[in-house]
C-alpha cells in the first residue's frame, strides 16, 4: 500500500461558476482501480465527488474519464501501471454536467442517426439465418464495442465539428453495413455520406489509440469509405 | 418543492433497461405506449456482463432435446423450481434464440453457419448421462450482443426511453399498482409515471455480498421498494455464489472456459471435481462446485495453502481462448497481469445471482400473497423476480433464458390486460412520501456515513451469510443487519444539491441494501434444512417432507413475517441429486 495523489478537475454549477482542482491523497494497493481511488474518495473523504460508475469491469463503459491527460476507463485503469500523481479530467469536448458527468445525450443521438438495427425484410427462415464463421467474424471487433465514448471524445474532427458522427456512430454503421444479414446497405451508407460524415474522417487513429476493447476504429472506417468509394458514393 | 414534479403518462412503464425490461418493452410496444426507466444509459445495465451463453436444446452441434433440458433444470434447482413455468421455459427456448438470431444478435457459428454452441454446468444429455453442447453463445459477451440487440429493436419500435431516472417509489395500492415515482438524476427532479402497466425488471442485488460479479447498481431497489409496499419476497434465502470469480476481485470467469476445457486444481494440483461429481466433474452445477471448493480452502489444499483454487486454461488450445474467451483473457491480463492460456487462474466463489424474489405467476403477474392472488397493473421479470425456474439453484445460461421468455410473456400479458385496465392515479400524499424521504437525507444531521455501513453490511453478509451458513452465524447476520438499518436511518450526506447527486442516490440504495440483506438472513435462518444454494452446516441434509416448498417473507410494521407456497411437481419426482 502506498499514497497516490488525486488531482480531480471539479465543476458543480450550483456551488461555483467555474471549474477547480482538489487534491487527495489515498491509499492504494498496486492492484487496484483507479475506479477503486474514487470510490474511496467518495465513502471517506469527500462524498459529494461525482462520477459514473457500474460493472468495475470494463464492460458497462460507464466510467470513461480522462486519466493522465488519456480517455480510459476508470476501472481498467490498475494503480502499478500509474504514476504517484493521477490527474483526473471528464472526458474533453462534452458538456460537463458535474464533476467526472459528462452529458452523453448527443453521443447516442449520433448513433441512432445510421439506423443502428438489423433490417431484412426477407421472411425469416423457421430456423437461423446461416452466417458463415468468416461473415461473423467480419463485423466481430465492431460488435465488442460499449459505447463508453472515449473515442468520440478525443478525435480532433469531432472537438472541431460538434455535428460530425464520430468514430463511435460510424464504427456501429459499420457493424450492420458489414453483417451479411442486413438488407439495407446503401441506405445506411446514404445515411453516413455526408458533410459531417464519414470522409470527415481523417485516420487521425486518436479513437485507436484509447479504445478500452482495442477496436482498431480506424481501419473499420477505413473499409466504410473503401465500400462508399467502390459503389461510387463519396459524401 | 411541488412545482418542480413533471408527470407522465403511459400505458406501460417498464422499470430496468436490461434484458427482461427490453423484451417486455419490445412486446409491449406493439399494442400501446411505452416507457423504458432506466437507472444508467440503457446498454450499461448489468445484463451486458452476462459471458457463457443462453441455453436451448437447438442441437446444432449435439443431438439434444427441451425435455432434457427439462430436466436438468428442475434437477438443478434441487426440485424447488417449479415445474410448470420450467416446463414453459425450456420448450420455449429454441423460438427464443432463433427469434432473437433474427433480430441480430450476432452469436458464433459452427462451421456450416448454424449457432455454435458449448458445454456449460449442469447441462447434460438423456438425464444426467453426460455432458451435452447446449449453450449458444457470442463469444464470452453473450449479454452484451443480447443487449444491443434488443435495444436496438426497441428503438425501432419507438419505445421511450428515460436513462438515468432512478426509481425512489412503486405506488400500490390496495391491490392495484398506479405507477413509479422516479427522480431525474441529472436535474434531481421527481418525475412521476402514471400506467396502466407496471413492469419490474430491474435486475439483481449482489451488491448486498462484498465479494460479488454484480454490478455497484445491482442494489435491489425495486424490490425492497414492493415489500415496505407490503408485499412479499420469495426464497430470498436462496443466492447463487458463481464458483469462479477473480480472486480478490470477484470479476466473472464464465462457466464456459470449463465448458471449453477448463479444469480447477488445488494446491496438490489434484483435479478435485473429479471426487464431488464423478460423472461431470467440472461440469458440476455452481453450488455443488463453490463448495468443493471451498472445502478444499478450509481442508488446507488451497494454493500454498491460501484461500483460492486454480482454474486452468492451459490445455485448451490458445486458438480457442483466442476465439472464444476473448473478454475473460482480457480480465486476466488487466487484472491480475497473468495470460490464461499460459497461466492457471485464481479463483474464489463470488456472488453472483438471486433466485428468489418478486413472486410472479408465468405471464409475470405479480402475487400478493402465497396464495397466489395478483396485484393489478404489476408484472416482474427476470433477476428481480422469482417465476420460480431456478427453485434453489440456477443453471448457467439459464438466466437470459429467462429474462427473454419471460420478459416477453410479460409483455404479452400486458398485451391482453391493457384494454381492462385503468390509467393508475398516484396522489398527493404519495409523491409526498418520497419529497420527505429526499428531504429527509438533505436534512439530515446524523453522524453515519454511507461507504462505512455498506461495507460493514457486505463483510458480515459474505462471513455468516454465503455458501456456509450456520445457525449462530445467521443469528448474527439477523442482528447486525437490523442494527444496520437502524443506523443507517441515521446518515447524513455532504452533497446537498439536486443535480447528479449520486450520494443522496448511495443513500437511498443502502436503505434497500439492507432490507433485502435483512430478508436474505431471516429466510436462511428459518430454513433449517440444505438445499442447492442454501447450506446449512447445522442441518446438512435436504429435508423434502418439511421443506418442499417456497419461502414468503413479508416485513409489516417492521414485522417480519413467513408463509409457504407449495412447489409444482409435474413430470419430475424429488430424486437424490448426484452428478
Amino acid at each position: 500500500m502506498k499514497y497516490h495523489l488525486f488531482r480531480i478537475k471539479r465543476y458543480d454549477p450550483d456551488r461555483s461558476p467555474s471549474v477547480w482542482w482538489d487534491d487527495f491523497k489515498v491509499k492504494m494497493e498496486p492492484t487496484d482501480r483507479v475506479l477503486d481511488g474514487l470510490i474511496r474518495i467518495k465513502d471517506t473523504i469527500d462524498g459529494s465527488l461525482t462520477f459514473r460508475r457500474s460493472c468495475a469491469h470494463g464492460i458497462c463503459g460507464s466510467c470513461a474519464m480522462k486519466i493522465n491527460g488519456k480517455n480510459r476507463l476508470a476501472c481498467q485503469s490498475i494503480i502499478k501501471n500509474m504514476p504517484d500523481r493521477i490527474v483526473i479530467e471528464p472526458l474533453q469536448t462534452l458538456p460537463v454536467i458535474k464533476d467526472l458527468v459528462v452529458d452523453m445525450e448527443g453521443f447516442f443521438e449520433k448513433n441512432d442517426l445510421v439506423m443502428p438495427y438489423l433490417i431484412n425484410d426477407e421472411p425469416p427462415p423457421e430456423r437461423e439465418r446461416l452466417q458463415s464463421p468468416e461473415e461473423q467474424h467480419r463485423i466481430l471487433e465492431s460488435i465488442t464495442c460499449i459505447m463508453c465514448g472515449s473515442c468520440t471524445s478525443s478525435c480532433p474532427v469531432f472537438w472541431s465539428d460538434k455535428k460530425y458522427l464520430g468514430p463511435s456512430a460510424l464504427l456501429k454503421a459499420y457493424r450492420f453495413i458489414f453483417d451479411s444479414r442486413d438488407r439495407a446497405q446503401d441506405e445506411r451508407l446514404k445515411r453516413i455520406l455526408h458533410s459531417h460524415g464519414l470522409f470527415r474522417c481523417h485516420s487521425i487513429f486518436n479513437c485507436v489509440e484509447v479504445c478500452p476493447k482495442e477496436i482498431d476504429i480506424t481501419s473499420h472506417i477505413a473499409r466504410l469509405k473503401r465500400l462508399a468509394l467502390k459503389k461510387g458514393l463519396k459524401g | 418543492m411541488n412545482e418542480d414534479i413533471t408527470r407522465h403518462e403511459f400505458d406501460t412503464v417498464v422499470i430496468g433497461s436490461g434484458l427482461a425490461g427490453l423484451r417486455a418493452a419490445l412486446e409491449a410496444s406493439g399494442a400501446c405506449s411505452v416507457a423504458v426507466i432506466a437507472k444508467m444509459y440503457p446498454t450499461r445495465c448489468h445484463s451486458t456482463a452476462a459471458q457463457g451463453g443462453i441455453a436451448a436444446a437447438l442441437g446444432n452441434e449435439d443431438h439434444d432435446l427441451p425435455e432434457w433440458h427439462y430436466y436438468d433444470t428442475t434437477k438443478g434447482s434441487d426440485f424447488l423450481g417449479d415445474q410448470d413455468a420450467i416446463e414453459v421455459m425450456c420448450e420455449d427456448a429454441l423460438r427464443t434464440v432463433v427469434e432473437l438470431e433474427h433480430m441480430g444478435v450476432p452469436f458464433s457459428r459452427t462451421p456450416d453457419g448454424r449457432i455454435a454452441q458449448r458445454r456449460f454446468g449442469g447441462h447434460t444429455k438423456e438425464f444426467g448421462r453426460a455432458p451435452v453442447r447446449r449453450a449458444c453463445y457470442s463469444a464470452d459477451r453473450t449479454g452484451h450482443a443480447i443487449v444491443f440487440a434488443l435495444y436496438e429493436q426497441c428503438q425501432l419500435r419507438n419505445v421511450r426511453f428515460f436513462p438515468e431516472f432512478h426509481v425512489l417509489d412503486i405506488v400500490v395500492r390496495e391491490g392495484t399498482c398506479h405507477g413509479v415515482v422516479a427522480m431525474e438524476i441529472s436535474t434531481g427532479r421527481v418525475h412521476v409515471f402514471s400506467s396502466k402497466a407496471t413492469v419490474v425488471a430491474s435486475g439483481g442485488y449482489g451488491r448486498v455480498f462484498k465479494t460479488t460479479s454484480n454490478a455497484h447498481a445491482s442494489t435491489g431497489d425495486c424490490l425492497s421498494i414492493l415489500l415496505n409496499r407490503g408485499l412479499p419476497l420469495e426464497d430470498m434465502e436462496f443466492f447463487q455464489f458463481h464458483p469462479t470469480g477473480l480472486y480478490g476481485l470477484g470479476i466473472l470467469v464464465t462457466e464456459g472456459a470449463r465448458g471449453e476445457g477448463g479444469i480447477l486444481l488445488n494446491g496438490h494440483g489434484e483435479r478435485f471435481m473429479e471426487r464431488y461429481a464423478p460423472t461431470i466433474k467440472d461440469l458440476a452445477p455452481r453450488d455443488m462446485v463453490s463448495r468443493a471448493i471451498l472445502s478444499e480452502v478450509r481442508e488446507g489444499r488451497g494454493i500454498d495453502g491460501r484461500e483460492y483454487v486454480h482454474l486452468d486454461l492451459t490445455r485448451i488450445p490458445g486458438r480457442i481462448i483466442e476465439e472464444r474467451l476473448p473478454e475473460i483473457s482480457t480480465f486476466c491480463r488487466i487484472y491480475l497481469g497473468i495470460d490464461p492460456s499460459e497461466e492457471p487462474i485464481p479463483v474464489l466463489p463470488t456472488a453472483h445471482y438471486a433466485m428468489g424474489g418478486i413472486p410472479t405467476d408465468i405471464d409475470g403477474r405479480v402475487f400478493i400473497n402465497e396464495k397466489g392472488d395478483t396485484v393489478t397493473g404489476l408484472y416482474a421479470a427476470g433477476e428481480c423476480a422469482c417465476v420460480s425456474v431456478h427453485g434453489a439453484n440456477r443453471l448457467g445460461c439459464n438466466s437470459l433464458l429467462d429474462t427473454v421468455v419471460f420478459g416477453r410473456r410479460a409483455g404479452m400479458a400486458i398485451k391482453k390486460d391493457i384494454s381492462s385496465l385503468a390509467m393508475g392515479d398516484i396522489k398527493p400524499s404519495e409523491i409526498d412520501r418520497t419529497i420527505s424521504m429526499l428531504e429527509g437525507f438533505i436534512n439530515s444531521k446524523g453522524l453515519e456515513k454511507v461507504g462505512r455501513i455498506r461495507s460493514q453490511m457486505q463483510k458480515i453478509m459474505m462471513d455468516k451469510c454465503s455458501v456456509f451458513r450456520h445457525r449462530d452465524g445467521l443469528k448474527r447476520a439477523v442482528e447486525d443487519m437490523d442494527a444496520y438499518a437502524y443506523l443507517a436511518g441515521n446518515v447524513s450526506i455532504k452533497d446537498k444539491t439536486r443535480r447528479f447527486n449520486t450520494e443522496l442516490l448511495e443513500a437511498i440504495e443502502l436503505q434497500h441494501l439492507l432490507n433485502l440483506a435483512q430478508a436474505v438472513a431471516r429466510s436462511s435462518l428459518q430454513r433449517t434444512e440444505s438445499r442447492g444454494a442454501h447450506y446449512r452446516e447445522d442441518y446438512p441434509e435436504r429435508d423434502d417432507k418439511n421443506w418442499l416448498k417456497h419461502t414468503f417473507i413479508y416485513k409489516k410494521d417492521s414485522e417480519w413475517k413467513f408463509s409457504y407456497r407449495p412447489v409444482v411437481i409435474r413430470r419430475f419426482q424429488p430424486e437424490e441429486r448426484r452428478y
